[in-house]
């Protein structure tokens, strides 16, 4: 039987993993993370909760949320600004002792008069480091029918043992049902990596989140996932849509670059499924007399004179007059001055290249610029 | 009955024309829905300026292929004129006890709408048109009108003496009072064009409307009726200078060349500007994706395209797709057209989603045609294909598929 997309909450971990780019998220959340020209990491979860007919989402902060908070605003442009459900906010709050929580039960149980409150028969808990176009719909229903009592988001491939470690690996039985699950196992080849989105009944969220503050967890990986990996009926849905996870600065940069391949973009921008994100109207992008720009993504509100291949380039971005930009990523706001040569950059909002700079990082390690810096 | 807030000045926009003369470009919306410079459309611009000069009531007056204007403006939230107490809204003709009316002229139209305007209770009304580009500050405008206690204060621009029959030419003494007026003069003696902004004291705009209204032979216009009964009354009518850049974009070749404005870097009109933001209503898309084939130079493009081919001194609208080989010259492509493998357009318009199919021609450059009178933009309008191999003459305009 179809479920009522209207019952079920969306439950975002805005802060989540977000240790794997500590660089870019020093002073932001892991949601808050810009990404592919004019996103940031949330508005994949966002959108597809949104576009999944879900109405209600509640996004779990931790620390240094004020850029998300300003992203998400009222949460009209995902069409979240509701009299009935729409978005909340879930600050830390006050009656965990340790004073910021520790995991995701943690962060829940900080919002469980929230959750309690809510009329959603079901949740589904997702975070902000997977950037994909996913339809709940299917793995709602597909958790009811199985009558599982959790239902793992899944892709099953080839994982290095960089992903694979900084994943978590399930394993199930002949019926489908998980038997093992390792927390960031050191391995490779072939496996089933949880996409960290899980579906399951309200009601059984609040029971594992008391149970779990009584007894003092923490994880929801540790604590619920393997402990009571016998216990519970804890079953996967395969995802075989188009991905990235980021799980490094290069990952991170790869899942920006991959998306310059038209193929891969059309995958994850569907039409009837877009992904929102805020608006800045910006003017459209100026190109000038003699740039030359190739293999690239560019947003809005651009100012183009010099090259550009092979990069990202965010909303507002300035590059002058006989610069060349290769290999990088260029955040929002950012100048590029005349005739600066840079490689394999990944430049944060509001960062300044002097004229006739020369920057360069590898492939293997992209130099990062942070925030607001003048070089 | 006056509303809870009483409102110093409402704007009001006249957005009801057909546009005929954009031909197949406004042959199902109303001009002022009329794709403009790659993200907006050019209502933008007069409902843009409001928000910016302070003004956050406005009544726009549609009657003409309404539907796309309506769903375009909606709440008014993309140019925050969605608000508890005013904000925009959409005013088509209705049906009254009296009996019902189209508008049947620019005058008509307000007078229609005087219950709208007294529910706010204004002091001043602004009277706008939906077909004009240009960034301008009503505010000062309004300054301006006050200090001279005017009864209506017209916005004017110096047009050069050549072009100045295609406008309502005023006559003004040094001090700005106006004290002729001359619609669309054979033989003009002045260049001070009217650019179509009115700002009014309310009460004298509703006296001379009703007046207007009554007199069986007027045109209900406010050029060719309100304007001279103003002066014949010598009421205060004041001109107010604007030197900033202004374009009527009624005819192909003005809203070809006001688009190319935007690219042309001499040209006065900054859309960059953070505290003049021109705002549009988004359309959801990913970022432009610029094809390793790609050769774009001297022009604008947005959000949502795709290019593989090559771009020169042409705007490119959101989501159009450019194949690997296309050639796009001196052009403008309308959102969601698709410029299929070695096609080429030059000096063209492409209407919205349509689609140019392989090595077709649509248009061309001037010094290829020998006759130069047979020379000028072609046109493809909305929603059309153009078949493979076919070539769309200089200055044809198509409105249906071929």
């Amino acid at each position: 039987m179809a479920v009522n997309m209207g019952n079920v909450m969306g439950i975002i971990f805005a802060n989540m993993n977000e240790s794997v780019i500590n660089e870019i998220t020093k002073n932001r959340t892991m949601g808050s993370v810009l990404f592919g020209g004019r996103y940031r990491l949330i508005d994949f979860p966002l959108s597809n909760m949104a576009n999944s007919g879900v109405d209600e989402v509640a996004v779990i902060t931790k620390e240094n949320y004020q850029s998300l908070l300003d992203h998400l605003g009222s949460a009209r442009e995902w069409d979240l600004a509701r009299k009935k459900g729409g978005l909340h906010i879930l600050p830390p709050f006050g009656h965990v002792e340790a004073g910021l929580y520790r995991g995701r039960l943690e962060a829940l149980y900080g919002g469980i008069s929230f959750l309690k409150a809510s009329r959603a028969d079901y949740v589904i808990l997702a975070d902000c480091d997977v950037v994909a176009n996913v339809d709940f719909k299917p793995i709602v229903n597909a958790h009811v029918d199985s009558g599982a009592d959790i239902t793992i988001v899944t892709h099953t491939g080839l994982y290095t043992n960089e992903e694979a470690s900084s994943s978590t690996i399930i394993q199930t039985d002949e019926s489908g049902r998980v038997c093992d699950v390792l927390h960031k196992p050191n391995m490779a080849g072939e496996c089933t990596a949880c996409l960290n989105m899980f579906v399951m009944k309200m009601e059984f969220l609040i029971q594992l989140l008391e149970d779990g503050n009584a007894r003092g967890y923490f994880s929801f990986e540790r604590d619920v996932l393997q402990r009571k990996v016998n216990e519970l009926n804890i079953r996967t849905y395969e995802y075989d849509g188009y991905f990235s996870k980021i799980h490094d600065m290069r990952s991170f940069v790869k899942a920006n670059t991959d998306l310059i391949d038209p193929e891969n973009a059309k995958k994850l921008y569907l039409q009837d499924r877009p992904i929102y994100t805020k608006i800045r109207d910006n003017a459209p992008s100026k190109y000038d007399l003699n740039c030359i720009v190739k293999s690239s993504l560019i947003a809005d509100g651009c100012i183009i004179e010099g090259e550009v291949e092979n990069s990202v380039i965010f909303r507002g971005v300035k590059i002058g007059k006989g610069a060349k930009v290769k290999n990088s990523i260029l955040m929002q706001d950012t100048v590029i001055g005349d005739n600066a040569v840079i490689n394999n950059i990944v430049a944060d909002k509001d960062v300044t290249v002097a004229d006739n700079r020369m920057l360069s990082g590898s492939e293997e390690f992209p130099l990062y610029i942070g925030k607001g810096a003048s070089v | 009955m006056t509303m809870f807030n009483k409102k110093e000045c409402v704007a009001m926009l006249l957005a009801g024309g057909q546009g005929s003369r954009l031909y197949a470009l406004t042959q199902s919306v109303a001009k002022p829905a009329v794709p403009f410079g790659a993200k907006y459309r050019i209502i933008d611009f007069p409902l843009s300026n409001c928000i910016n000069s302070g003004i956050d009531t406005v009544g726009v007056l549609t009657q003409y292929q309404p539907l796309v204007l309506n769903e375009y403006i909606g709440n008014g939230q993309p140019w925050d004129l969605d608000r508890i107490h005013g904000g925009v809204h959409v005013l088509p003709p209705y049906q009254k006890a009296s009996g019902s009316d189209w508008y049947s002229g620019t005058a008509n139209a307000i007078y229609q709408n005087i219950s709208f305007m007294d529910r706010y209770d204004p002091e001043y009304v602004i009277i706008l048109s939906g077909d004009h580009i240009y960034k301008m500050d009503y505010d000062k405008m309004l300054t301006y009108h006050k200090q001279n206690n005017a009864a209506c204060t017209i916005a004017v621009i110096d047009v050069p003496l050549e072009e100045a029959s295609r406008f309502g030419i005023m006559f003004a003494r040094d001090d700005g009072e106006i004290y002729d007026f001359v619609e669309k003069p054979k033989e003009p003696k002045s260049t001070l064009a009217s650019m179509g902004i009115y700002i009014f004291t309310y009460s004298k705009l509703k006296e001379y409307l009703i007046a207007n209204e009554n007199d069986k032979d007027a045109t209900k216009d406010f050029g060719n009726n309100i304007i001279p009964a103003l002066l014949a009354n010598n009421e205060r009518v004041w001109a107010y200078r604007f030197d900033g850049y202004w374009k009527d974009v009624g005819t192909i070749d003005s809203l070809w060349e006001a688009n190319m404005d935007l690219i042309n870097p001499k040209i006065p009109i900054d859309l960059y500007d953070p505290d003049w933001k021109i705002y549009s209503r988004n359309p959801v898309m990913p970022p432009q994706s610029i094809g390793k084939n790609a050769a774009v130079q001297n022009s604008v493009v947005t959000e949502g395209c795709y290019i593989d081919g090559s771009v020169e001194f042409s705007m490119i609208s959101n989501g159009v797709t450019i194949e690997e080989g296309a050639i796009v010259l001196d052009s403008i492509l309308m959102p969601g057209c698709v410029i299929k493998k070695n096609a080429k357009i030059e000096y063209a318009i492409v209407g919205e989603n349509s689609v140019i199919e392989e090595n077709a021609q649509v248009g061309s450059r001037p010094e290829n045609v020998e006759n130069r009178d047979e020379w000028g933009i072609a046109v493809v309008g909305h929603n059309l294909t153009v078949s493979s191999g076919s070539y769309i003459k200089p200055k044809q305009i198509i409105s249906q598929s071929i």
